[in-house]
């Protein structure tokens, strides 16, 4: 079963308009970069994308969204933290022309819905938002004594991830704190694709340190680890 | 016409940082927020507090140097960090199970305005001008209900003066009832069921001013004392 695709152009040649893509990474840890670039290349249109941040460590998606590419966003921390910053952030000014939807939820809720989608959960009840506005238009619900809202998962049609290490057959290793949304975006995506910084044959990889089982992966391209500097304000 | 300004001089944010620490117990796991909070990491050394990154670790070091960088390893305020002995890496999701799964013992958080019913608003500042439904949440909603103590580190008073302790949050709530201690510049504060009871304040100010800048009636403690650090 060898997954492996020739380039990243080919990896994401299938993706149409009004896709709706998981981008896996927590600001510059574990964030498929290059993914996200061949995405632009290729130009799909009326997207949603699901994603940590829209622009605070994650700059390489701004030309998705500079180039119209972007229908909507589903985010938990999306705009930097500096309003002189965000004011030129074409994000930014995007959701305040009414260009780009916005849809925000606490990072755990975000997290959980992916998650029920990758292991066949409609809904779940959550403690977190009670008395929020993010409670709006949700069910509550008091289990013990305590209130609980309705969220609903999320099922992406594709995933971006990224691994330090990934096997022909799509098992993948993450290093440190990269690892962080990969997994859970790697199992609710109908077709995920995975960045390799290193790909290796199967059985090179210690079967004990999988973090992602290459039955959730249908792609994976090899690239080359890029380096940067983190800011996120 | 004056300009609009905080008006007394209390704590550094080092030293906010610092009173934090000093009401931290050994054997706790420990979230810091972004901000005054991530400061309490640098007075913790050597103490038995691990510190959960909610990106996905346990036991997270000091700030990397210059040089020990690496873009893998970072917290969640985005800082390059470092490994420690006994630092151990889960995903996100397993992050927020732990911390919604009531494991976390404190967690420190900003706030923009604290309510005397201990309600928190920290995450939408209006002044940004977005619709109320949308801003940087992060994980501020999930460590607000799920860990077992709520502590607030921040200044007193905004730049211009305005009250941050409040009756009521006129910003979105991170959560509602969940603040249990607040520790500013001018003074320590427990938030209870009686109300907000003034516990320390900062050396030279008197419970009559710190009052002055804060909404709702403080209730002396009996043991009231200057801050301690």
């Amino acid at each position: 079963m060898d997954k492996v695709y020739p380039s990243l152009d080919d990896a994401v040649a299938d993706i149409p308009d009004g896709a709706s893509i998981a981008i896996g990474g927590f600001f510059t840890a574990g964030t498929p970069v290059q993914l996200i670039q061949a995405l632009a290349r290729k130009g799909a249109k009326n997207l949603t994308v699901m994603c940590q941040s829209m622009g605070p460590g994650n700059e390489d998606i701004t030309p998705l969204v500079v180039q119209g590419q972007i229908r909507k966003a589903i985010c938990n921390y999306p705009f930097y933290r500096s309003a002189t910053r965000g004011a030129d952030s074409p994000f930014e000014k995007a959701v305040r022309a009414g260009q780009v939807e916005l849809e925000v939820y606490p990072m755990g809720t975000f997290v959980e819905k992916l998650r029920a989608a990758g292991a066949g959960l409609a809904a779940f009840y959550t403690p977190t938002g009670v008395g929020t506005v993010a409670e709006r238009g949700k069910e509550k619900r008091k289990f013990n004594g305590r209130e609980y809202l309705l969220e609903v998962a999320i099922k992406p049609d594709y995933a971006f991830v990224y691994a330090w290490r990934g096997d022909r057959t799509g098992n993948l290793t993450c290093r440190k704190t990269a690892r962080n949304y990969n997994p859970d975006m790697a199992a609710a995506a109908r077709i995920t694709i995975a960045a390799v910084e290193g790909l290796v044959e199967p059985g090179e990889l210690d079967p004990d340190k999988i973090h992602i089982p290459g039955i959730y992966v249908q792609r994976v391209v090899q690239v080359d680890r890029r380096n940067y500097i983190p800011s996120i304000d | 016409m004056a300009e609009k300004r905080r008006q007394f001089d209390g704590l550094s944010r080092e030293l906010i940082a610092l009173r934090i620490a000093n009401e931290l117990e050994d054997g706790t796991y420990v979230n810091l927020g972004i901000g005054i909070p991530t400061l309490v990491s640098n007075w913790i050394e050597g103490r038995d507090i691990v510190l959960q990154a909610e990106i996905g670790m346990l036991n997270t070091g000091p700030l990397a140097a210059q040089g020990q960088v690496d873009q893998d390893l970072i917290n969640a305020s985005c800082q390059p960090v470092t490994e420690m002995p006994g630092t151990c890496y889960f995903s996100d999701c397993e992050s927020f199970a732990m911390i919604r799964g009531g494991y976390m013992d404190v967690a420190v958080l900003g706030a923009l305005q604290v309510s005397e019913k201990g309600h928190l608003a920290g995450w939408n500042n209006p002044e940004r001008g977005f619709p109320e439904h949308i801003g940087n949440i992060g994980g501020s909603m999930d460590l607000a209900v799920g860990a077992k103590k709520v502590i607030v580190a921040m200044e007193h008073t905004t730049r211009n003066g305005d009250l941050k302790i409040v009756k009521k949050c006129a910003y979105p709530v991170t959560a509602v009832g969940v603040v249990k201690l607040i520790v500013t510049d001018l003074a320590v504060i427990d938030v209870t069921y009686n109300g907000l009871v003034l516990r320390e304040v900062a050396p030279g100010l008197t419970p009559e001013e710190v009052q002055s800048v804060t909404e709702p009636k403080l209730i002396i403690s009996p043991d009231l004392r200057e801050i301690q650090l």
